[in-house]
C-alpha cells in the first residue's frame, strides 16, 4: 500500500510525468509563451487529472477490462469539456489563446496514463492525491519553461515588465524549438543531479 | 480553388507541422522514432487516420454540431414538438464526439485491415490501437473546426497533416540512428539529446515560415 504523502510528492521530481515518464509533453509546450497560460493550463491538467483519477477508481470494480479505455476516455472528454467551458465563461481571453489546447488535454497522456496505471488499482482517496501530484509535476515543468521563456522572450513575468530597457528580447525564446532545448537542459540538469535516472545508451 | 487545396496542403506539411511547430503526438514522436523502417510504418499509419478522421469530423461538426447546423432536421416534416432545431448549438460536445469518431474509426480500419489486407494489418499491428490516443490526430479535427475549412479542405488538410508528421518521424528517426556513434553525456543521453535534436529540427522547419503561396 503506498503511502500518501509519497503518491503526492513522487511525482514532483522522483518520478516527474514529462522528464521521466515521458508523457504529456505533447499538448503542452505551446503554450507556455506565457507565464498566465501555462498557470491555467496547469490548473486545468491537474483539475483533469485529479477528478478523472478519482471517477475511474471509484468505479474500477465495475468496469470490463475490454472496454475499460473507452469508460476512461468518456470520463476524461466529459471532465474536459466541463474544463473548457467553465475557461470560456470566466477567462475567455486566456481560453482564446490556448485555442485547442484545452481539447488536446484528453488525449494528454498523463491523464490516460495515470487512469491505466495508478486509478485501476487504487482507491479512490490515493488515486485522488495521485492525479494532483502528477498534476503538479507536470506544471513544474511547464512553469519552469514558461519562466524563461517569457523572461527572455518578452522581458516580462505575468505581463509585467521585469527586464531593464536596454535588454533586447530574444524572439528565439517565444518561437517552438526554444521549449524543446528549455526541457533537453531541465532533463540534463535533473539526471545530473539524479544519475539514477540515466538512460542506458 | 487549387490553388487554396495547394496552400493548405503545404501548410500542413511544412509550415505548420503538427509535430515541429504544433508540438502534437509528442509522445509516440518520442518514443517510437528509434529507428526508421518502424517511424515509416507509423508514420503511414497516421497519415490514414488523418486522411479519414478530419473529413469525417467536419462531417459532423458541419451537419450536428455547429451553430444552426441542425437546420436540416425542421425540413424533414418530422413533428420536432417545440425545439427549433434552427438554432441549436452542438459545439461544446465537439471533443466528446472528436475522441469518439477517432476511437471508432481506428477500431474500424483495424478490422478491416485484418480482414482483407493482412499483410499490412501485421506491419501497422501494434501501433494502430496507440493512435487513438495520438494528439496529432485530435489536433488536426480541432483546427479543422477552428479554421472552418469545408468538406474538400479538411480531406486536404487531414492528408497534410498525416505527411507532415510522417516525415518528421521519419527524419527523427534518421538522426537517431546516425546518433548512436556519438557520444553524449551520460545525463543527457536518450530523452535529453533527443529533445535538443528535435529543437534543432524545428528550427530547421522554422525556414519555410516565410513562403506565402
Amino acid at each position: 500500500m503506498p503511502k500518501a504523502k509519497d503518491v503526492l510528492l513522487d511525482p514532483l521530481v522522483d518520478n516527474n510525468p514529462i522528464a521521466l515518464q515521458i508523457l504529456g509533453i505533447c499538448s503542452a509546450l505551446a503554450v507556455t509563451t506565457k507565464m498566465e497560460t501555462s498557470v491555467v493550463m496547469s490548473i486545468a491538467v491537474i483539475a483533469v487529472t485529479a477528478f478523472s483519477n478519482l471517477a475511474v477508481s471509484a468505479i474500477r470494480q465495475f468496469i470490463p477490462s475490454s472496454i475499460r479505455i473507452i469508460v476512461q476516455m468518456t470520463v476524461i472528454a466529459s471532465l474536459v469539456i466541463v474544463v473548457d467551458q467553465i475557461l470560456k465563461a470566466y477567462l475567455f481571453d486566456i481560453s482564446k489563446q490556448l485555442s485547442v489546447f484545452v481539447g488536446l488535454i484528453i488525449t494528454n497522456c498523463i491523464v490516460m496514463g495515470r487512469a491505466e496505471g495508478f486509478a485501476m488499482k487504487n482507491n479512490p482517496f490515493l488515486s485522488f492525491l495521485d492525479g494532483i501530484g502528477n498534476g503538479l509535476g507536470y506544471g513544474l515543468v511547464l512553469l519552469f519553461v514558461a519562466f524563461f521563456r517569457e523572461l527572455f522572450g518578452s522581458g516580462t513575468l505575468f505581463g509585467i515588465q521585469i527586464m531593464p530597457d536596454a535588454y533586447t528580447n530574444n524572439g528565439l525564446m517565444l518561437l517552438p524549438p526554444s521549449a524543446f532545448f528549455l526541457i533537453g537542459f531541465l532533463i540534463w540538469i535533473i539526471r545530473a543531479i539524479k544519475p539514477a535516472q540515466i538512460e542506458e545508451a | 480553388m487549387l490553388e487554396t487545396h495547394l496552400s493548405i496542403f503545404m501548410k500542413a506539411v511544412f509550415v505548420e507541422n503538427l509535430a515541429l511547430s504544433f508540438f502534437l503526438g509528442m509522445c509516440t514522436f518520442l518514443a517510437i522514432s528509434k529507428n526508421v523502417k518502424t517511424a515509416i510504418q507509423l508514420g503511414m499509419a497516421v497519415i490514414v487516420i488523418e486522411a479519414i478522421t478530419v473529413p469525417a469530423n467536419q462531417v459532423i461538426y458541419s451537419w450536428f454540431l455547429k451553430k444552426g447546423a441542425m437546420g436540416w432536421v425542421n425540413d424533414l416534416g418530422v413533428s420536432t414538438g417545440s425545439i427549433d432545431f434552427s438554432t441549436v448549438d452542438l459545439t461544446f460536445l465537439g471533443f466528446i464526439s472528436y475522441i469518439g469518431v477517432i476511437a471508432a474509426m481506428v477500431q474500424i480500419l483495424e478490422m478491416f485491415l485484418d480482414k482483407y489486407i493482412p499483410a499490412l494489418y501485421n506491419t501497422l499491428g501494434i501501433f494502430l490501437p496507440l493512435i487513438t490516443v495520438n494528439c496529432a490526430i485530435l489536433g488536426a479535427s480541432l483546427f479543422m473546426q477552428e479554421r472552418n475549412y469545408n468538406f474538400g479542405e479538411s480531406i486536404t488538410y487531414g492528408v497534410g497533416c498525416g505527411i507532415g508528421w510522417a516525415l518528421a518521424i521519419a527524419a527523427l528517426a534518421g538522426i537517431r540512428e546516425k546518433m548512436k556513434y556519438s557520444d553524449v553525456p551520460p545525463p543527457l543521453r536518450g530523452l535529453g539529446i533527443t529533445f535538443i535534436t528535435v529543437g534543432l529540427m524545428a528550427l530547421a522547419f522554422m525556414s519555410f515560415s516565410g513562403i506565402q503561396l
